[in-house]
């Protein structure tokens, strides 16, 4: 694989770059003691990176000793509770807005706003790592959702990226007409059908009005979400999804983008990587923004940020700041972040963004046009037994789309359950 | 004590014993002693954890914060979702088809117990997917049932159809019991060709004299004679039946749409897994589930207790 090849340039890269920036150490506190950190970045790349944080900042202060220790991102997902409650370490890493909010509530998580006014840049993201206006965690990597396409294909068909709900639905019909399904895409762990929704929704009906159905303000069995599903159906009956989804995974939904099967994938900037290394070269594959629907609401974006946290029972916190500080620096954001590295986008404004085709569009669309707000992703926005009984609900809509109203009764009466619950 | 005494002095040792308290007891204690450890640990982890889940199913708790008490709002949510009511049936499906592993077994057996070359060959290949995880058997046969491209259905396409079992709500859990009963037949079958070793050739030789062949026999001579293979097999198949979460998981992972889900999956989905932590509903579920066991506990250890009492 292409990212384990690399991992030892990049633990070079990091070193380099990390030391030839030795200010942060000097005008940084005398740490000593033990910091231990817990982090989830399991596969190869995250991981190389991980541990050259941890050896830098050890390095950076001499009287302190860094202990890492790396669990898999899956299994954390349900450890961080035990681990929190039992044997808080000092630094974990977990996921920004409603994710983080059972800890948060529990008193788990320490507040660290302090720690936001001492560093600089991180204004757009602050937002998702705000609860009852204080800051819980500092993001450390961001990454844009959107239309992964086969460019080959298009040209051959004679396609142009679509900026809107017409042209998207032109176009499919003609990747259709030529034998092709429009997308690809795996349901079999629900996620992938949320992702669909948080678009059609905030292209529909706008990013406000998305986060005010995540919070339960909204009933579903407003008319304004049945345009949603309407828009969605529209695709839907054209035949624009590979068939049996519902059995895939998103790795196994892979193939038939790289086959052309399917021309197109709507996904995180984390596809990018498998799609390669499938053999698909960067003048096949290419990205586009979700096109608008309702040329009234302005565009929002899913960016999913993966964070930093310290527990509210950490013995070492005042290092633990000082890493949360570190981890977020321009300098440090611009080298974990690389094309080479996580190769996602940094979270600090006054880092820059990797010279990578996938990069540099998604650093540019978050920027300049994603002037409707940033969302963090449905399962995370959407309180988590929502998530997972509106996922469900999703999914079935995809594969029978005549059980729409049982599906919104069903979800309707779960968010009378479980907002009035909070 | 106006009798005289006797001549003959007592030359007995006093009838007061002076062994200590184990000593004189031993016999009654030393069971209970090798019990004790076993005792011990069966009551802290089960027997308590019983009690302990319906405590928790009156609460409504995540696992981090305080548990609040609602009474029995948690069974009553129970009663109105329909994820449960789709859990619970399917639990039923399993209970009842999963006993066909029992008569397959013991076709199986039948037919594998006679002396030709290399018959334990033939027996260990029929054994075999019991050796195998059930994680692998349900990889495997969630190849098999892979649309377009995984075996059933290139065999189907050559009939001109096609069927996508595990993407479809009302054939899945069918597919994924298939899927169990393959490994299931083979812990059946060893357990009846053990059986088969028992059978009293005499007994057959008499029927056979007396004209009895084919399902007379099987029927009136061999099955009785196979009752305790029988009831291990129900017993084991039962406890399989119950054990299904691994191959739901590796399968269809509850979908599509939940329509795969069984107690166990359900209650692990709500209590532990990434979008759950309603730990007093899933304790509800456990009760649930508890119960039915029961059921079958029950009977199990009344036959057994019946056994016993025969055998004495």
């Amino acid at each position: 694989m292409r990212s384990i090849l690399t991992a030892p340039a990049l633990l070079g890269l990091t070193a380099t770059t990390l030391l030839t920036a030795p200010a942060l150490a000097q005008t940084g506190p005398q740490l000593s003691g033990e910091l231990k950190i817990v982090s989830d970045m399991s596969n190869p790349a995250p991981r190389a990176v991980m541990e050259g944080l941890a050896r830098q900042f050890d390095e950076m202060h001499p009287d302190l000793e860094v202990e890492l220790e790396i669990v898999d991102r899956e299994a954390w997902k349900t450890q961080i509770r035990n681990t929190l409650s039992a044997n808080p370490p000092d630094v974990v890493n977990w996921y920004a807005a409603n994710r983080m909010m059972p800890y948060v509530n529990a008193g788990l998580f320490e507040d660290v706003s302090d720690v936001w006014e001492d560093i600089e840049g991180l204004d757009a993201v602050k937002g998702a790592l705000t609860i009852d206006g204080k800051q819980w965690g500092v993001p450390y990597t961001y990454y844009q959702w959107g239309i992964y396409y086969r460019e080959d294909i298009f040209e051959e068909l004679g396609l142009e990226e679509p900026e809107t709900w017409e042209q998207e639905l032109a176009n499919c019909q003609a990747i259709l007409d030529s034998g092709r399904k429009c997308y690809t895409i795996g349901t079999k762990f629900l996620w992938t059908a949320g992702g669909w929704f948080d678009y059609l929704n905030m292209r529909t009906n706008g990013f406000p009005f998305h986060m005010q159905l995540a919070q339960g303000e909204i009933p579903w069995t407003d008319d304004r979400v049945r345009q949603t599903f309407a828009n969605w159906r529209e695709l839907i009956d054209m035949g624009a999804y590979i068939d049996d989804h519902q059995n895939y995974s998103w790795q196994e939904a892979l193939p038939f983008m790289v086959n052309g099967e399917a021309t197109a994938y709507l996904m995180g900037n984390f596809a990018v990587a498998p799609l390669r290394d499938g053999g698909l070269t960067d003048e096949q594959l290419d990205f586009y923004q979700f096109p608008a629907i309702n040329p009234d609401v302005e565009l929002g974006e899913d960016a999913p940020t993966d964070t930093f946290h310290i527990p509210a029972g950490a013995q070492n916190k005042e290092a633990a700041r000082e890493f949360l500080k570190f981890v977020t620096s321009a300098e440090v954001q611009t080298a974990i972040n690389a094309g080479d590295a996580l190769g996602q986008l940094p979270v600090n404004a006054m880092s820059s963004v990797d010279a990578d085709e996938f990069l540099e569009q998604g650093f540019e669309m978050l920027s300049n046009n994603a002037t409707g707000g940033v969302a963090q992703f449905f399962d995370r926005d959407f309180p988590a037994e929502m998530a997972a009984l509106a996922m469900e609900g999703l999914q079935e809509f995809m594969v029978f789309p005549d059980n729409l109203e049982d599906i919104l009764q069903r979800l309707e009466q779960a968010r009378e359950r479980i907002y009035a619950a909070n | 004590m106006t009798t005289p005494a006797p001549v003959v002095p007592d030359t007995h040792p006093p009838v007061s014993d002076t062994r200590s308290w184990y000593r004189r007891n031993e016999i009654r204690v030393t069971p209970w002693l090798f019990l004790a450890p076993g005792l011990l640990f069966f009551a802290v982890y089960v027997i308590f954890p019983i009690f302990q889940s319906f405590n928790i199913s009156l609460y409504r708790w995540d696992g981090l914060g305080e548990a609040t008490y609602i009474g029995l709002d948690n069974y009553r949510e129970l009663a109105t979702d329909r994820a449960f009511e789709t859990s619970f049936w399917n639990n039923i499906r399993w209970l009842v088809l999963y006993l066909l592993a029992i008569p397959l077994g013991l076709g199986i057996a039948l037919f594998l117990n006679q002396t030709v070359t290399g018959i334990r060959l033939y027996k260990s290949l029929f054994f075999f997917p019991f050796v195998i995880s059930q994680v692998v058997v349900g990889l495997v046969f969630s190849w098999f049932y892979l649309p377009q491209v995984g075996l059933l259905n290139v065999v189907l396409g050559w009939f001109g159809t096609s069927l996508n079992i595990l993407g479809d709500p009302d054939l899945a859990t069918y597919g994924i019991i298939a899927a169990g009963l393959w490994p299931q037949t083979a812990y059946c079958m060893i357990l009846y060709l053990t059986g088969l070793n028992a059978v009293d050739p005499e007994q057959v030789e008499a029927a056979r004299l007396d004209g009895a062949k084919g399902w007379r026999m099987l029927w009136y001579v061999i099955i009785p004679q196979l009752k305790p293979a029988t009831f291990i097999a129900f017993v084991v198949t039962i406890i399989g039946a119950l054990r299904s979460f691994d191959l739901i998981s590796i399968m269809t992972n509850g979908g599509p749409f939940g329509s795969t889900r069984v107690l166990s999956f359900y209650m692990f989905e709500k209590a532990l897994a990434e979008f759950g932590f309603r730990m007093g509903y899933g304790a509800a579920i456990a009760v649930v589930l508890f119960l039915i066991m029961l059921v079958f506990i029950a009977y199990f250890l009344w036959s057994m207790y019946r056994d016993e009492k025969v055998a004495r």
